[in-house]
């Protein structure tokens, strides 16, 4: 009966049938059990929904961040689409339908009278008359007065507020990208002697010693890179800036690697022990049927452990935000850069809470919500298939 | 580490009880050694993180300076202490357990014993919690202001009628609740490892005595996986404690001059602290021993929490063992 009954579990407990009918109250307190259980599921949804709901002006172009904006005036209220007089006085959606139309007019007069007030060198700068929210603004380079060529820039405290958000990727992609080139290479190699040639006791000691590394929270690998470590390696290898991407990528590495090191390992353990002693039998040494057997069997994983790293790294906050901040645009690892995770740490507490640069910042969360979102997904997915590949159910 | 085993790679010597390769080999040699050295450069940091931690944090350590209530100027060496940050780190741990365990707890029971394996909702229920673990801490902070601040705390304030922002603002209880949201997987993963250890012959036995699922549930299968869910919960603390991002913008302060007293006020934290004498010190080299000092208050708390983790679940794993 119980061996029958493996296939379908549905049908009863652990394969058991019931040999009684269910209580109401077991029936009652099944739903609750489920009800509980369904909170995972409402988080991730209650995450994007709430980081959307702040930055949905953003997408929806509901906002202006111009200095001088061409005037419009309190007789026009009625001729004027509803959307541009929001975007006019900056305004969310529920506010302008909680407001009656004396209100608009007094607000509209209070806008009137701010632009009067604005001085006649500003009113005479090109720059204060553009929305720089537009998305053009935001992703592709622009002159700005004052500046000698087309440029990328991200400032935005000052009198015209830029908001270019291509540095802030440069920055994260040049930071992840060191981070990975050291972790994984090392993490990998670890992750293959630790389950393959490593004999078994010393493997229960290192396995969880580099867990344990995971263990050290980032603002304690932060702190390390910032006071000891930046020393060294401006000693060692002579370059100008003190704290920069460098630095900043291997001290990331420090977080990455525990991550990339436990799912390249447990990829390269579920590879069945048959295949290593066919290729032990057939006279290959330990390290050949590990790198030529092994591995190309277990490189899904691999590969899934990376990505996984890949979503650690791009989010990871504190240890870049100590080490490097300052925003430049410069391909060179030898410079400091600035991520999209330090924008929102280091920017965040001084935004007026509904703002423009506030609703940027959390735009520029969704879009990290949306990567690491997609970057675990595919590495569930990758891992997910291997296993069941490796254990023969597909 | 590595240096003893590539060295002593034995291929020429036939007296060996291990199966090796007849020949010796250059390459396997010259590669286990390369794959031994990434491991013990992975340890090396390990050990030099911590050591430098210790050895430079032991004489700035005193009682004075944990018992201490720090005045405004906190980056003297001579009158500052970190009590309010100890507290404040452990109130938010705290307040964070009482929500995550037991919706973590009860998760688990449901995709261990009640969750058919196949249905789509478990699926997702699965795939939740994997993205749970995996969003960055700094959109949980992110979440916690637009969620719990902006939006349960404003609001509640404009049922309740107050004139100046009690709930909507950070506070420990906003940025427990947001640690607790993170942390949840954690707990999730813990308490299912523990509950799937756990014979079917225990569940069965109990089954065929008469007892119903729940009385089972709870009566069986729950003792039997305390520890499991001990070792999530403290997993969970020490995880919890050392994050910094996700309580940035939902209740942490630069300086209070008191300590908390309502799950509204607001808090100091060891890790923010440590991020402020790292980063915003007037004179880093003067304030460097109590930095390290603080530091070294945050590592024991989550290793020494980590290190009882693992003996627990050693621990819960030998006695599984003989159980099966």
């Amino acid at each position: 009966m119980l061996m029958q009954n493996k296939t379908k579990r549905t049908q009863g407990w652990m394969g058991i049938r019931r040999g009684h009918r269910a209580h109401p109250a077991e029936w009652l307190a099944e739903k609750f059990i489920f009800l509980v259980s369904l909170t995972a599921i409402v988080m991730v949804f209650l995450i994007f929904a709430f980081i959307m709901r702040e930055a949905l002006p953003v997408f929806t172009g509901k906002m202006s961040s111009a200095l001088v904006q061409p005037a419009i005036s309190v007789n026009d209220i009625d001729k004027i689409p509803r959307v541009q007089l929001q975007a006019y006085l900056g305004l969310t959606d529920q506010e302008l339908a909680r407001m009656d139309k004396d209100t608009l007019k007094s607000l509209m007069e209070v806008k009137q009278e701010e632009q009067d007030d604005i001085p006649q060198n500003f009113r005479d700068n090109p720059d204060a008359k553009i929305n720089t929210t537009e998305w053009r603004y935001m992703l592709l380079p622009h002159q700005w007065t004052g500046y000698s060529k087309p440029s990328y820039i991200w400032q935005p405290v000052g009198e015209i507020e830029k908001y270019n958000i291509i540095p802030l990727f440069i920055g994260s992609l040049k930071i992840t990208l060191v981070g990975l080139l050291f972790a994984v290479p090392l993490a990998v190699g670890a992750a293959i002697y630790v389950s393959q040639l490593a004999r078994p006791r010393l493997r229960e000691v290192i396995k969880p010693a580099i867990e344990m590394l995971s263990g050290i929270p980032s603002v304690v690998v932060g702190f390390f890179a910032l006071i000891v470590m930046a020393t060294v390696l401006q000693n060692t290898f002579h370059y100008e800036t003190r704290l920069n991407v460098f630095v900043a990528g291997i001290a990331l590495g420090f977080a990455v690697i525990p991550v990339v090191f436990s799912i390249s390992e447990d990829a390269l353990t579920s590879v069945p022990a048959s295949y290593t002693h066919a290729a032990l039998a057939l006279g290959s040494s330990k390290w050949q049927a590990a790198w030529k057997i092994v591995l190309p069997a277990a490189l899904p994983g691999v590969f899934a452990a990376t990505v996984l790293g890949f979503g650690r790294a791009v989010g990871e906050t504190m240890i870049v935000l100590m080490v490097c901040s300052a925003s430049v645009m410069s391909w060179s690892i030898f410079d400091s850069a600035r991520s999209i995770t330090t924008t929102i740490a280091a920017e965040m507490g001084e935004v007026v809470s509904g703002g423009v640069h506030y609703r940027i910042l959390f735009m520029l969360g969704a879009l990290l919500f949306v990567v690491t979102f997609l970057s675990n997904m595919a590495g569930e997915v990758i891992m997910h298939r291997l296993k069941s590949k490796l254990e023969g159910k597909r | 580490m590595s240096t003893p085993v590539s060295s002593a790679v034995p291929a020429t010597n036939p007296g060996r009880k291990h199966f090796r390769a007849e020949k010796f080999d250059v390459a396997s040699f010259f590669f286990t050694g390369l794959t031994g050295l990434a491991t013990f450069l992975i340890l090396a940091i390990l050990a030099v993180i911590l050591l430098n931690v210790l050895i430079n944090g032991w004489s700035g350590l005193s009682w004075r300076f944990v018992s201490t209530i720090p005045k405004k100027d906190f980056f003297d060496p001579a009158t500052t202490g970190i009590l309010p940050m100890i507290i404040g780190t452990s109130i938010r741990v705290l307040v964070m357990t009482i929500f995550v365990i037991p919706i973590g707890v009860i998760t688990a029971i449901y995709l261990t014993e009640y969750a058919p394996n196949t249905a789509f909702v478990t699926r997702v229920i699965r795939a939740a919690v994997n993205n749970l673990a995996g969003v960055p801490s700094i959109v949980f902070g992110l979440f916690g202001l637009g969620f719990f601040i902006n939006f349960i705390g404003k609001n509640l304030d404009k049922l309740l009628h107050s004139s100046q922002p009690v709930w909507g603002q950070g506070s420990v209880l906003w940025a427990s609740l947001t640690l607790a949201v993170m942390t949840m997987p954690v707990v999730i993963v813990a308490t299912e490892e523990s509950l799937k250890a756990i014979p079917h012959g225990l569940r069965e036995a109990s089954l065929a005595l008469g007892a119903t699922k729940l009385e089972t549930i709870m009566k069986v299968v729950l003792p039997q996986a305390l520890p499991g869910i001990m070792t999530g919960g403290i997993l969970a603390v020490s995880r919890a404690a050392g994050e910094v991002a996700p309580i940035l913008f939902t209740g942490v302060a630069y300086y209070m001059a008191d300590l908390p007293h309502h799950l509204t006020d607001q808090f100091m934290d060891l890790g923010y602290h440590i991020f402020v004498l790292s980063t915003q010190s007037p004179n880093i080299e003067q304030t460097k021993s109590i930095l390290y000092a603080t530091v070294l208050v945050l590592l024991v708390l989550t290793f020494a929490l980590n290190f009882v983790a693992i003996l627990i679940r050693a621990h819960m794993r030998k006695q599984l063992r003989a159980l099966h």
